[in-house]
């Protein structure tokens, strides 16, 4: 497995969010991640990628441990992420957007920066040249010179996802990325997850409450209900799965009787 | 003189005056954009700029002299010594209080401008240190205006910082971090970018600008003492807020008008140069009411 959870717990005051999570995201695998709104889907992105510690478990990727590593350190090891809510640099510009998901890969010190020494300079160039292809495979490359903010919705989200392969990941980790799309856009997010994970071999983990995106895009679905993974498998195993359809249907209960 | 002349005099006054400004502002202003601190202790750097300008040209002056060759090289020494500092006292005072009320470390940016007065005052005994420099007096005459070679190198002196600093920020990877950091550092630490190293850098730079200012102001004016970083760091606050408080070119901005302004402001009739600072801070009233973003600057948007 490329990214492993074993009994990962996270509790805050004394309130369980995940409890014992174990599961893993092989390499090269599409893999989402379902549950009922507060089910601790995003909290379990966040323990990933070191803004939340957990207070118990072992996360593993790619054989380093993950847990007490600060965020950047995990960025650095090849894990990239977008939000929930699009959280582009509003008044920067697409490619520099872009080029700060370079950031973690430049070599050169703050002090060569500084000083703007040669070396710096090439490695501007190679920054500015893996970004704008970044941009192109997500196909934005037209738009580069445009404030960030300027961009419809939709290809905010694609800068989001530029700038995260950016950061040349091995596991991109994507929160509901399909949040606000229209029906075309949808589709050409699927087509984008595919061509991510089929021409770049990027491992993709998901959340996402769009049901028939996933049951499409996925290889592999794991469904977290109460902190607790309930199940996991191929999308036919889990969409026949009672448990997976309990709980989201006892999330409707809920709902009703609000 | 005419009234013209005297109109192109304080032009010139007010731009030496307002590069002084400018360069001190841009410090409150990156600080301020970074970590959203408004660094009080930001106007004591300038003062320990400006002594640590009279010990390197102490140092240098007798292989290079004391002219603008020996005050240029004191200026860069203690351009690094002072951002050293800044980044020192950025680690040991600001860092441990980032997570905690804004409020918090507001007090923390006075008391470490209270251990830099203090700590200049126990070293100097208070008394004015003459900053002696073989600076001439000479310039250029047009007409009546005159305009001295020092203002000249001075003024060219803070345009070529400041361009520098515009080339940084909007053209290298350490640049683009720090304004990426200034809109929102939880992205940037998800992106792997270290931000406390940009935090570093922006106070490395931001205490050198005011470190410059500092040993160009004591070798213009000839005497340095441990509060004169007091009232011009409550002007260069003045001038950021005035340009926009995180812009860095409304820092620019805000510094040359505020210059400009006091240079005329002092020249209306019945308005005598003792009643500068009150035209000053009657400005920062004035744009703290009519426009509280500044020229150039943005409403923040607090997002959760």
């Amino acid at each position: 497995m490329l990214l492993q959870l074993n009994q990962v717990s996270l509790s805050f005051a004394g309130n369980s969010v995940l409890d014992e999570v174990a599961f893993g995201v092989a390499a090269g695998r599409i893999q989402s991640l379902i549950g009922p709104n507060g089910a601790g889907k995003t909290s379990l992105f966040n323990v990933i990628t070191g803004f939340y510690r957990p207070q118990r478990g072992e996360i593993t990727f790619d054989g380093e441990r993950l847990v007490k590593r600060k965020p950047h350190s995990v960025t650095r090891l090849g894990i990239a992420r977008t939000f929930q809510n699009v959280r582009l640099f509003r008044e920067m510009s697409v490619l520099e957007n872009v080029m700060a998901g370079q950031h973690c890969r430049s070599r050169a010190g703050a002090l060569a920066a500084v000083l703007r020494l040669p070396s710096q300079r090439a490695e501007e160039r190679r920054i500015r040249e893996t970004s704008l292809e970044c941009l192109d495979f997500v196909g934005l490359a037209d738009s580069q010179e445009r404030l960030a903010t300027n961009l419809a919705y939709g290809h905010q989200r694609r800068v989001e996802i530029a700038r995260a392969l950016a950061t040349e990941p091995k596991l991109l980790l994507l929160d509901e990325p399909a949040a606000g799309l229209n029906g075309s856009e949808k589709e050409a997010l699927v087509e984008l997850i595919r061509r991510i994970r089929d021409e770049r071999g990027i491992a993709v983990l998901l959340i996402e409450h769009d049901m028939s995106l996933v049951m499409s895009v996925s290889e592999h679905i794991s469904v977290l209900d109460h902190g607790s993974l309930i199940t996991e498998g191929t999308p036919q195993a889990v969409a026949n799965d009672p448990r997976v359809i309990e709980a989201y249907l006892g999330q409707d209960d809920e709902e009703l009787a609000l | 003189m005419t009234w013209y002349d005297s109109l192109l005099q304080q032009l010139a006054d007010g731009l030496v005056l307002g590069s002084f400004y400018a360069l001190v502002a841009l410090g409150y202003t990156m600080v301020f954009g970074v970590i959203k601190l408004l660094n009080f202790a930001h106007g004591d750097l300038y003062m320990t700029g400006a002594f640590a300008g009279f010990g390197g040209l102490s140092l240098v002056s007798g292989v290079l002299g004391a002219g603008w060759l020996g005050i240029f090289v004191a200026m860069l020494l203690a351009m690094l010594a002072v951002g050293c500092l800044g980044v020192v006292i950025e680690r040991i005072a600001y860092h441990p209080m980032l997570a905690a009320p804004r409020l918090s470390i507001l007090i923390t940016a006075l008391a470490v401008s209270l251990v830099l007065q203090n700590a200049a005052l126990s070293l100097t005994g208070g008394q004015y240190t003459a900053f002696r420099t073989d600076l001439g007096f000479g310039g250029l005459s047009l007409g009546n205006l005159f305009i001295s070679y020092n203002q000249i190198v001075l003024v060219a002196t803070a345009a070529v910082l400041m361009i520098a600093l515009e080339l940084f920020v909007s053209k290298t990877l350490y640049g683009r971090a720090m304004r990426a950091v200034a809109i929102d550092k939880d992205m940037c630490r998800m992106l792997g970018i270290n931000v406390s190293a940009v935090i570093a850098i922006t106070f490395f730079i931001g205490s050198g600008l005011a470190a410059a200012a500092g040993t160009m102001a004591g070798a213009y004016y000839g005497s340095i003492w441990y509060f004169m970083g007091f009232l011009i760091g409550l002007k260069a606050f003045t001038a950021a807020v005035i340009g926009g408080i995180g812009s860095i070119t409304g820092a620019m901005l805000g510094g040359l008008i505020l210059g400009l302004l006091e240079s005329f402001g002092t020249h209306i009739p019945f308005i005598g140069s003792e009643w500068k600072d009150v035209f000053t801070f009657a400005i920062l009233i004035l744009v703290l009411v009519f426009k509280p973003t500044g020229l150039l600057g943005k409403s923040e948007v607090e997002r959760m």
